[in-house]
């Protein structure tokens, strides 16, 4: 694919280098002098926690972003991007984490738009089918983005960025929405691109992923580069090391937790959407006793969201029956009478859903505790206490923060997430739904609040957790279970639950061909 | 038979300045700005385009001076909401009393003044068909240029590259953004072209509806374009209907008024506004998917550097 000359013959040169690549904002150094060098034919890691960088180097690297110092060479001689069209020109590409798609758009509009335009449509639509074809990429250019799957959403921007014939590419989580299955396809591609010559920048910190993958990796830690090394020569762990720059503690789980009552039941609940992209719910069923974790994982967007606003009382079901809190009929209570029975949930979005971002910590408590934690009285708000919950909440959870009681927003992600899994869990729940307990935190804080799940239970309440991140459902769930379209499969014991099996069910492989009019990726 | 052509000339007289500020608006709209300050720009629009004529003798210079009032409005609005990303309602909302308050001002002086009215287009042979001559062949400008613009937006929405970029950007503008494309540029000629469509249809009333201006003589049009855009579920050649079906409605309701019809003329001015809460109601009852607004629609964009 690749013109003659630059792929192979030259795969020693240095196709892309950064040196001294700076970006300020304010005070706040988000790249310090970064150096890196991408090789023709290399498959190169950037790895770091988040915040430590790989996005505003890889958009400077792109265009989006102007260095505030330091250079980058293509091919040996100085780049100076005006914009991405320019980075384009040149033969980089960009997959971006956050798909940039329009939903309302076609997918042939879709790509038109990613290229410079000097095709018409219809040449440009003919030679899209021609490259997913060849790179077994398969997409209707006639769909809209909104009707199709993650897994088909990533396959517009990969085939996007291929149509461009780009000599570097940068991939920004690829595999973070994928089922292990699609990312295995996807790992097919990207061996493909490389043996045309083609030098790939692969963000992610799915370690094992990078040792399998890549041939070289760079750590960035607090928008410093830490090293570069050769992955295949290190552990995961060492690689862990470099980026979190400490050891991290693993979590543990008390060794003879004893389940109890059933807490938490849900009898055959159903739920038709009610927006036009939602997921309907079909004959949900799980029963969940005191001192159990069960995980619930699946590629986003196959009713999580939905199932967790059923469970919280976001939504009512019409039969009271259909979820059961501690022995009581709850399917038609409000989200207030179902934390008055005990039960407690974290949602998936923490500014916005589980905090008011622009109000403080003390009013945020108040929001979810005002029913059962004594925190109102005769309709005043008892100040003392709400200030006295974030307290505790910061002790208990290690959650930092600039002032005493500062406005939601302005707390990092892992932090936040710290606060609001701690205000649950102060308020002693005996059920807890909790979604995406650690997206996008910081692998120390994601260990505290692993192990303050695992504590929960271990003092016997039902914890429900829904995540896509297989590990993380490993390392605390007793049973795991899958959703599909709104399908809740059997959960299986965790030691039985191999990637493989999970990656059948969330590909919805396993389900019998009726439950599943048109299955995602595979 | 007389009666019938008697409406339906009075009826493309009272739609096509709700067709020009619409389509305006449309655009403007698709490009995921809500600028409500519609009423305002026309209202300039009216008070410049009556000055312009009034000054020149030309229909065709006081048209332009209104347009050219309604894309300086348009200017204030742009640097408002995308220089200072400032609330794009509550700007929309100033430049309406702004409008109204300018307008006042310029047209102090012409109140009580009369110009000549726009000349009407005449084929000999064609225009005086019976029935359909004067209705299609003996409008004024005004009327044909409205269709054209219609035209000439759906061609350009559906059919070109730039019309894309447009749409895309008022679906996703970070997604607009990350690939490249100037979100705020495209946005600031959307706006003017708004501006500018608005202040168009403003002129027409002081220039061919009547051949004066009164201060408040939009009186409520540039509102009921807005909820036009609405009603017309963001798609030009819905707005076309809408438009006219509106017009249709204010003058039958004088009509109405002369047979004396039981039915109170305030109930018949609010049909617009219940019409499209109807079909607002309609839309997302029955779509199936996908969102008929632009996604991005009054939100502001603020591009990382």
């Amino acid at each position: 694919m690749l013109d003659s000359g630059s792929g192979h013959a030259r795969s020693g040169t240095v196709l892309l280098q950064t040196i001294g690549l700076t970006k300020r904002y304010g005070s706040f150094l988000a790249n310090d002098a970064i150096d890196i060098a991408i090789r023709p034919q290399e498959i190169h890691a950037l790895l770091g926690e988040n915040g430590a960088g790989k996005s505003t180097l890889v958009k400077t690297i792109y265009g989006l972003i102007q260095p505030s110092e330091g250079e980058m060479l293509w091919q040996g001689e100085k780049m100076v991007l005006a914009g991405p069209h320019d980075a384009r020109a040149r033969g980089i590409g960009m997959v971006f984490q956050h798909f940039s798609l329009f939903d309302n758009l076609t997918v042939a509009e879709n790509v038109a738009l990613g290229l410079d335009g000097k095709e018409s449509f219809k040449a440009m639509s003919a030679r899209l089918e021609q490259v997913s074809q060849q790179y077994g990429l398969p997409l209707d250019p006639k769909r809209e983005v909104w009707q199709l799957s993650v897994g088909e959403r990533q396959r517009i921007e990969i085939v996007r960025v291929l149509m461009q014939n780009p000599k570097f590419l940068i991939l920004d989580e690829p595999t973070a929405v994928l089922t292990p299955q699609e990312a295995d396809q996807l790992f097919v591609v990207l061996e493909r691109l490389k043996s045309e010559g083609r030098a790939i920048l692969y963000i992610s910190h799915k370690l094992d992923e990078v040792k399998r993958l890549c041939d070289t990796a760079t750590v960035l830690r607090g928008g410093k580069k830490i090293s570069t090394c050769l992955p295949r020569e290190e552990t995961a762990a060492s690689l862990a090391r470099m980026m979190v720059g400490t050891e991290i503690k693993q979590v543990k789980a008390a060794a003879n937790r004893q389940t109890t009552v059933p807490r938490l039941v849900v009898n055959d609940l159903s739920l038709a959407p009610d927006e036009p992209h939602g997921v309907h719910l079909k004959n949900i069923s799980l029963e969940l006793k005191g001192g159990e974790i069960l995980g619930i994982a699946g590629v986003a967007g196959n009713g999580q969201d939905e199932f967790f606003a059923a469970l919280s009382g976001e939504r009512l079901a019409k039969d009271p029956g259909t979820i059961v809190i501690d022995g009581h009929a709850a399917g038609h209570l409000s989200i207030t009478a179902r934390r008055k029975l005990g039960a407690a949930f974290v949602p998936e979005e923490r500014l916005g859903h589980g905090t008011a971002p622009r109000m403080r910590l003390s009013e945020n408590a108040l929001l979810t505790g005002h029913a059962a934690s004594g925190m109102v009285h005769n309709g005043f708000i008892n100040t003392a206490a709400t200030l006295a919950t974030v307290d505790r909440a910061t002790a208990s959870f290690d959650v930092r923060k600039a002032k005493r009681d500062p406005e939601a927003a302005s707390l990092s992600g892992g932090n936040l997430q710290k606060f609001i899994v701690g205000r649950e869990i102060l308020r002693n729940p005996i059920v807890l739904v909790v979604s995406q307990p650690t997206w996008g935190v910081d692998a120390g804080a994601a260990a505290v609040i692993r192990q303050a799940l695992l504590d929960l239970a271990a003092a016997g309440a039902a914890i429900l957790v829904t995540s896509q991140d297989l590990d993380e459902l490993a390392d605390i769930a007793d049973r795991i279970a899958v959703m599909f379209h709104g399908h809740l499969s059997e959960p299986l014991m965790t030691a039985d639950a191999d990637r493989e099996t999970l990656g059948l069910l969330m590909g919805g492989s396993a389900l019998t061909p009726k439950d599943v009019p048109d299955a995602v990726g595979a | 038979m007389e009666l019938l052509e008697a409406i339906i000339l009075a009826v493309l007289a009272a739609s096509t300045p709700l067709l020009l500020a619409a389509s305006g608006e449309l655009l403007v709209e698709r490009a995921g700005v809500l600028n409500l300050g519609v009423e305002g720009m026309m209202i300039v629009g009216a008070a410049c385009g009556f000055a312009g004529a009034w000054a020149t003798g030309s229909t065709f210079i006081g048209a332009l001076c209104g347009i050219l009032a309604g894309v300086a409005l348009s200017l204030v609005f742009a640097l408002m909401t995308l220089g200072l990303a400032v609330n794009q309602v509550a700007t929309g909302l100033a430049l309406t009393i702004l409008g109204i308050g300018v307008s006042g001002l310029i047209g102090a002086g012409f109140v009580g003044e009369r110009i000549a009215t726009a000349p009407r287009l005449y084929i000999p042979g064609l225009t005086t068909l019976p029935f359909v001559g004067k209705i299609l062949f003996g409008e004024d400008a005004f009327v044909y240029v409205s269709l054209a613009l219609i035209i000439g937006m759906s061609w350009f929405l559906y059919r070109t590259r730039a019309g894309l970029v447009l749409r895309a950007i008022g679906d996703n503008h970070v997604s607009a953004h990350a690939l490249g494309y100037p979100v705020l540029k495209i946005r600031m000629f959307a706006v003017m072209f708004g501006g500018g469509c608005a202040g168009l249809a403003g002129a027409y009333l002081p220039l061919a509806y009547t051949p004066f201006f009164v201060p408040g003589m939009t009186a409520g049009r540039g509102w009921i374009a807005l909820a036009l855009v609405v009603f017309a579920s963001w798609l030009p050649g819905r707005l076309v209907i809408g438009a006219y079906l509106f017009g249709a409605v204010s003058i039958l309701q004088l009509h109405a008024q002369g047979w004396g019809v039981g039915v109170p003329s305030q109930l018949m001015s609010a049909l617009p506004y219940l019409a499209t809460v109807v079909v607002l109601v309609l839309i997302s009852r029955t779509r199936s998917g996908g969102s008929t607004a632009p996604a991005a629609l009054g939100t502001v964009f603020v591009p990382d550097r």
